[in-house]
C-alpha cells in the first residue's frame, strides 16, 4: 500500500493528462498559437482550484496523513534561472510538443519515439548538473 | 459513466482531477514535481560519481518514480480501455498553419511526420528528438522545476519564481512555434 497509493496517482495522473489530449504535439502547438482554449483552460482550472487548495490548507493547517502539517516551501530567490531555464525548457516543450510528464505518459499511450525524447531529457538534465557552477542563478 | 470518461475530458474536469492529484501528494506529505525524476533517474545512473549535483540520497525520491511508471501505466490505460475512438477536434487555423510549415494533421494525438519511424528513421528526426528532449532536460533542472512543479504547484502557491518561470515557458515556446519551427521541418 505504502507504494501503491503512488502508482495509483501516477494512473490517475497519466489518464488525465491523455484523456485531455494535453500530452499531444497538436494541443501543444494551438497553444502557444492561440488558436484554442482549451489548454488554457486545463492550467487556469489547476492553478485556481490548486490556489484555493493550498489557501486552505494553510488556513486550517490540515495534517498529512503522517499527523505532519503539511508545510510549503518558498521557491529561492532570483529570476536568472527562471527566466533562462524556462525559455530554454520552453523551446523544447514546442518542438517535441512533451513536458517531463506527457513524455512518459505518451510511451504508455504507444508513442515509442518518445523514449528518444526521454532519453535527451536525461542528458540534458546531466548537462545542467555538470556545468551548474559556471551559470548564473 | 464509463461511457464518459471515454470521450475526450472537457478542460475543467482536467483541471481539477490535476489538483485532485496534487491533493493525495500533499496529503502523503509529498509535492508534485514531475522532472525531478529526471535528476534521480540521472542519479540512479550513477552520475553522482562525476558530478556532485547527482550525489544524494534519490532512495528519498523513490516515491516519485512509482508516480512515473504510475504514469506509464495511465497513458496505456487511457489509450488501449478508456477510448471510444472520438475524433480528435484541432482548430482549423492550427491545422492551416502546421499545413505550411511541413506537417499534416493526421487525427491522432501526435503527428506521424514527426513521431512516426520514417521521419526518425531519417536520422534529421531523431536529432530533433533528442535535441527538443536535451533542451526540456536542461532547462527544466536549469529553472528548478517544469509545467508541474512550477506552473501547477509554485503558481497554486503564488510564487513570483514560478511566474517568472512560466514566462520564459511561454517566451522559449513561442519563440519556437513562431520563428524557428517554419526552419526545422
Amino acid at each position: 500500500m505504502k507504494s501503491l497509493k503512488f502508482i495509483i496517482a501516477g494512473i490517475i495522473f497519466g489518464i488525465v493528462m491523455a484523456k485531455s489530449e494535453a500530452i499531444s504535439w497538436y494541443r501543444i502547438q494551438e497553444m502557444f498559437r492561440f488558436q484554442s482554449f482549451h489548454m488554457y483552460g486545463i492550467i487556469g482550472t489547476a492553478v485556481l482550484s490548486g490556489t484555493l487548495l493550498v489557501f486552505l490548507i494553510k488556513k486550517f493547517q490540515i495534517k498529512d496523513s503522517t499527523g505532519s502539517k503539511i508545510i510549503f516551501h518558498d521557491k529561492q530567490k532570483g529570476w536568472v534561472r527562471y527566466l533562462a531555464g524556462g525559455a530554454i525548457f520552453g523551446l523544447g516543450w514546442a518542438l517535441t510538443g512533451a513536458c517531463p510528464g506527457p513524455m512518459f505518459v505518451n510511451i504508455g499511450y504507444g508513442y515509442f519515439s518518445m523514449i528518444i525524447v526521454v532519453f535527451g531529457a536525461l542528458i540534458g538534465t546531466y548537462g545542467y548538473g555538470a556545468i551548474k557552477n559556471k551559470l548564473p542563478h | 459513466m464509463l461511457e464518459v470518461l471515454k470521450q475526450p475530458w472537457p478542460w475543467y474536469m482536467a483541471g481539477i482531477t490535476i489538483t485532485l492529484v496534487m491533493a493525495a501528494l500533499l496529503y502523503f506529505g509529498k509535492s508534485f514535481g514531475f522532472s525531478s525524476n529526471l535528476r534521480t533517474i540521472c542519479s540512479i545512473a550513477g552520475a553522482g560519481k562525476r558530478v556532485d549535483f547527482f550525489n544524494y540520497d534519490w532512495k528519498a525520491e523513490k516515491w516519485n518514480l512509482l508516480f512515473l511508471i504510475g504514469s506509464i501505466v495511465g497513458g496505456f490505460i487511457a489509450a488501449n480501455w478508456l477510448n471510444d475512438g472520438s475524433e480528435f477536434v484541432l482548430s482549423l487555423k492550427t491545422v492551416a498553419d502546421l499545413k505550411e510549415i511541413g506537417i499534416r494533421f493526421d487525427g491522432q494525438m501526435n503527428p506521424e511526420d514527426i513521431f512516426g519511424w520514417n521521419f526518425i528513421s531519417t536520422g534529421k528526426g531523431f536529432l530533433i528528438l533528442l535535441a527538443g528532449g536535451i533542451l526540456v532536460g536542461f532547462g527544466t533542472r536549469y529553472a528548478g522545476g517544469c509545467s508541474s512543479g512550477h506552473a501547477i504547484s509554485g503558481l497554486s502557491n503564488l510564487q513570483l519564481p514560478s511566474l517568472i518561470a512560466v514566462v520564459g515557458f511561454f517566451a522559449g515556446g513561442l519563440v519556437m512555434t513562431h520563428f524557428l519551427l517554419p526552419f526545422i521541418f
